[in-house]
């Protein structure tokens, strides 16, 4: 009865599917109050004066509250969970983040005042009454910008805008390598500014009992554990047992849910100062200059070959865009999510990064799907692909020459990582197979005879997930654990609540992680229930981000599994009479090894309960928590294929083809495994044709603040995804399993990517940076354009 | 934002410009002018109220002029604030020419810079929305200071004509929609009620303030889309 493996139907999308899922918004609470905050309209200005006389008098507001009444109250900044140290040892700067803004305002949308009334539109009229008098001062949104001398800064004690200056790898071993290198390969890129974007914009519910002196905050989080913990001890000072944070159904994150923001400690204190709920719910306009946006870096990357073309060393420097506070987990971002990805799939011995990290007046910048990693596969694919192109050997061959072999695993890198299992020779043959990469110039001919440029682009990719061993990202300077929790509750009739400290917006967990608890315990996945995103009811939680929730998360129901597994022997072994070592666990019953003599596991649960005939020894129920701390990262991999047309009198960019080979280990849903890779290719495709966040560089206004100017992908952009998988398992979880959550928007930028500029390579294009739009496209074949007539 | 464009007023230079200083005549011109008041001879402070379906906001805004050569040119420069819609300011030079005996030819150039709200969803549209309210502007302004005879003979269709074609970035898909939120938007022509004044008036500013405000409006609440 086995159903890992299995495509099973996601047991979730009944409710979704019928619009009976609960969202934040959903909920509503009794006598709650609306809450409209006021957002800077400029860049960056000075805070003269704010009059809220008549915003308060008007109908329905019962309070307006600014930042320097939660700094009387004593509320704290939002803090930071990483810190990171520069090249010299000096930590981070990092300047105070209030809730509100108190005296200055750092970005179009930092929040300055908050309306509560009895309705949102009574809120939101009387916000207009609100008088804030602003003194405009020069805004700097460009990260290259704002490290020059002359650059306004964010912080007046933050000298030249530079949060840190971090750098990772044997710069002499670099040194030396690129001195005797046959071949040097250079390359300028951008890794354009993202906006999240999630389908359920952001909301929050704070509420006070009077009676009990408790809290409640409901929010759209990943991880409702991390947010208790940062606005309990350090905003609001609320003990965690005073303290309850519901992030229930949450549609999609992709890493903006993660962050603790402003507007759940603002609806909490002041449902407390107020004594009733206090509700928010962004408007998809907030979401544009509120949700922690990613990417934006600026880098120069060199890559060093030796005479038959192999890898020497690679020595990037990124200057990476903070935006204008540090959100939950930025410093991370650019650094060990980022530089120690830098070998790829590749055994290059010396390796050498250093990312400025910058503060700039625009939305705090923090993880987004892949966070880091796309930004790491993006410049070290382009730079590959630079290479074959200036060596004139062929792209796929060019990897295969350098790839690290099947059999060199357990791998160390030089840039931290020891990579546990791979095969990228395998994947990279999947994919070009299925694609038909030897076709290609025959397919490049015909499509120029119907007047079209074709390319066709490779990437490989390795990302670092399951995160993260708890003791080695606290020695980089998380200021957390990365382990995760898990109680399996066997109820007296043998049916199980499994609460998982993993969160599930989106990833299908109450189909996944139950197809796995059904597997193991032997009964029907209609016995199991997955229970999250509670902190009253899941014993502890770091959330679901990092492609971590099967391997970290996974494992720890696993181990509760094995708990409840033990426990259970010891109560069957005393009904079978028998040694709890002759016990055997499968498929449901625990059997006198070699006799037909079993208790199944509802018997023994029942007896667990009912505890009549019973251990002398033995506690009753069947109740078990276990915590799994991961001995290492995860490495899934694979290599994708893309193939373009493009038409050089309009610049329209067609995709044609694109096939991935995954790597992610053992797959317990393939159906969900391969939902995931299609909104991760979705968003990879998005941000190398479609998305870009894009500031006034002057005033620093938020341009792109709609969908009016901010392209998503859409249906008709996508081409027919063919996927494949080939699984190396993890070979230190019990599980084998990798992640799958990230990859696509890992790997597809960059093979996309290098299929357009193979497709302009006929024209002399080097590089095209992205979002590769038809205008974009359309100038640079104009200007490449001329001398190609010449010829 | 960059606008130029140019009308052709069949009336003399001299009364254009006069007119262009008649309360009267801007009050009918100037879509939901509330008050226009002179602060000295080269200030005004002016209000004007832009409805759209349940949704009005009241923009406030301080307007100077400079570079005056009655009844030739000038200059004039403003910044206002929409509330929570965000800020504008810009400035805009006017030139009267005279176009043969009894007609003028006025020239404007705008440039103006929008915040907040009004930036996030409206960098696409204030172009071609400002644009279509100056037009409107401009429109009733000499159908106001003309005979009606001659005011067929004159403006909106001639300048249009005369106005430079929108630049090829301009999204043609944008131009409905600023269109109808042109003809949607509710103004409140109010009589202002200062005393007639020498110098000219905010007409032009405030005119593409309020077309964007209008349009801006318009958009959050027809659309339903970028709240």
């Amino acid at each position: 009865m086995t159903t890992v493996g299995a495509p099973v139907r996601r047991r979730e999308d009944y409710r979704f599917l019928t619009g009976q899922g609960t969202y934040t918004d959903d909920i509503n609470r009794p006598n709650q109050l609306y809450a409209y905050i006021l957002r800077s309209p400029h860049a960056h200005a000075r805070i003269d004066g704010i009059d809220s006389a008549a915003a308060a008098k008007a109908p329905g507001v019962v309070a307006v509250f600014t930042g320097k009444d939660m700094a009387a109250d004593g509320v704290g900044g939002l803090p930071c969970g990483w810190l990171v140290h520069s090249k010299d040892g000096s930590p981070m700067k990092e300047p105070p983040h209030p809730p509100l803004a108190i005296d200055r305002v750092r970005h179009v949308g930092d929040p300055v005042a908050v309306v509560i009334g009895e309705t949102l539109a009574q809120a939101r009229e009387a916000a207009d009454l609100v008088e804030i008098d602003y003194g405009e001062e020069p805004a700097v949104v460009d990260p290259a910008e704002a490290l020059k001398p002359t650059a306004p800064l964010v912080f007046s004690d933050v000298p030249g805008n530079l949060c840190y200056d971090w750098s990772l790898g044997d710069l002499a071993a670099v040194d030396a390598a690129f001195a005797r290198a046959a071949r040097i390969v250079k390359l300028d890129l951008v890794n354009n500014r993202l906006v999240p974007n999630a389908m359920e914009p952001r909301a929050a519910i704070g509420e006070f009992y009077r009676a009990t002196g408790e809290y409640t905050l409901f929010t759209t989080s990943q991880n409702p554990h991390v947010i208790r913990l940062l606005m309990g001890a350090f905003v609001l000072h609320i003990p965690e047992a005073k303290l309850r944070v519901v992030a229930p159904d949450v549609g999609g994150g992709f890493g903006s849910k993660i962050y603790h923001y402003a507007e759940e400690a603002i609806v909490t204190w002041a449902a407390g100062k107020l004594r009733r709920p206090v509700k928010w719910t962004a408007e998809r306009s907030e979401s544009f200059m509120s949700d922690a946006h990613g990417r934006d870096h600026v880098t120069h990357v060199e890559l060093a070959l030796d005479a038959d073309a192999k890898f020497l060393a690679l020595k990037v420097s990124t200057i990476a865009n903070m935006g204008a506070y540090l959100s939950t987990f930025a410093p991370c971002i650019p650094t060990y999510l980022y530089g120690t990805l830098l070998a790829g799939t590749y055994p290059t011995p010396a390796i050498y990064v250093e990312t400025k990290a910058v503060f700039t007046h625009t939305v705090p910048v923090d993880a987004y799907r892949g966070a880091g990693r796309p930004e790491a596969t993006f410049l070290l694919e382009r730079i590959v692909d630079l290479a074959a192109d200036e060596l004139g050997i062929d792209p796929a061959e060019l990897r295969r020459r350098n790839f690290i072999p099947a059999d060199a695993f357990p791998y160390q890198t030089p840039v931290a990582l020891q990579y546990d299992s791979g095969d990228y020779q395998t994947t990279l043959e999947m994919a070009t197979s299925a694609a038909d990469y030897a076709g290609c110039e025959e397919r490049r001919r015909a499509a120029m005879a119907r007047g079209k440029l074709r390319g066709i682009g490779i990437a490989t990719y390795i990302e670092a997930c399951g995160i993260a061993p708890s003791a080695v990202v606290g020695s980089l300077g998380a200021r957390a654990g990365l382990y995760e929790s898990a109680a399996i509750r066997v109820h007296p009739t043998g049916s199980v609540t499994v609460m998982t400290g993993s969160h599930s917006h989106g990833q299908g967990h109450e189909t996944t992680f139950s197809q796995l608890v059904a597997d193991r315990l032997g009964i029907p996945i209609e016995n199991v229930e997955i229970v999250h995103g509670d902190t009253a009811k899941i014993p502890y939680g770091m959330g679901t981000n990092g492609s971590r929730s099967l391997a970290v998360g996974g494992t720890a129901i696993v181990k509760a599994m094995d708990k409840v597994i033990a426990k259970g022997k010891k109560i069957a072994a005393h009904l079978l009479e028998a040694a709890e070592a002759d016990i055997e666990f499968a498929d449901g019953k625990f059997t006198v090894a070699g006799t037909d003599r079993s208790k199944t596991l509802g018997e023994v649960a029942l007896t667990a309960y009912v505890p009549h005939n019973y251990p002398e020894d033995l506690e009753p129920g069947l109740d078990e928590t276990a915590f799994y701390d991961p001995k290492n990262f995860t490495f899934p991999s694979g290599a994708y294929v893309a193939e373009v047309e493009i038409d050089p009198e309009t610049g329209r960019l067609e995709i044609v083809n694109f096939t991935a080979a995954d790597d992610f280990g053992n797959i317990i849903n393939p159906m969900i495994v391969a939902g995931q890779v299609h909104g991760g290719l979705a968003q990879g495709i998005g941000q190398a044709v479609l998305e870009g966040c894009v500031y006034d560089k002057a005033t620093g206004q938020l341009l792109t603040g709609s969908y009016n100017d901010y392209a998503m992908p859409r249906a008709d952009d996508l081409p027919s995804f063919r996927l494949s998988t080939h699984a190396t398992p993890c070979t230190h979880n019990p599980l084998g399993v990798k992640g799958c959550g990230e990859a696509g928007a890992i790997g597809a930028p960059a093979a996309l990517t290098n299929a357009i500029v193979d497709a302009l390579r006929p024209l002399g294009v080097r590089h095209v940076d992205m979002p590769a739009t038809p205008e974009k496209l359309w100038r640079v074949i104009q200007q490449h354009r001329s001398p190609l007539a010449a010829e | 934002m960059e606008m130029t464009g140019e009308f052709h007023i069949p009336a003399p230079r001299q009364r254009v410009w006069e007119a262009l200083n008649d309360p009267e005549i801007l009050k009918l011109a100037i879509p939901g002018c509330r008050e226009i008041e002179k602060v000295s001879d080269t200030e005004f402070t002016a209000k004007v109220v832009a409805k759209v379906g349940p949704v009005s906001a009241t923009f406030g805004g301080k307007v100077n002029l400079s570079d005056l050569d009655p009844p030739r040119a000038y200059t004039i420069s403003g910044e206002g604030s929409g509330g929570v819609a965000g800020f504008a300011r810009g400035s805009a030079k006017v030139n009267l020419d005279e176009d043969g005996a009894d007609a003028t030819r006025l020239r404007y150039a705008v440039e103006a810079n929008v915040g907040g709200k009004l930036a996030q969803i409206g960098s696409r549209l204030i172009d071609v929305t400002s644009r279509k309210m100056a037009e409107d502007f401009f429109g009733r302004f000499v159908a106001a200071i003309t005979p009606a005879g001659a005011a067929g003979e004159a403006a909106p269709a001639e300048a249009g004509a005369t106005a430079p074609a929108p630049e090829a970035s301009q999204a043609p898909a944008a131009a409905p929609a600023s269109d109808a939120a042109a003809a949607e938007a509710e103004t409140e022509p109010e009589a202002a009620s200062e005393k007639p004044t020498r110098r000219l008036s905010p007409a032009v500013w405030v005119t593409g303030l309020t077309a964007f405000v209008g349009a801006v409006l318009y958009f959050f609440t027809r659309k339903g889309g970028p709240r």
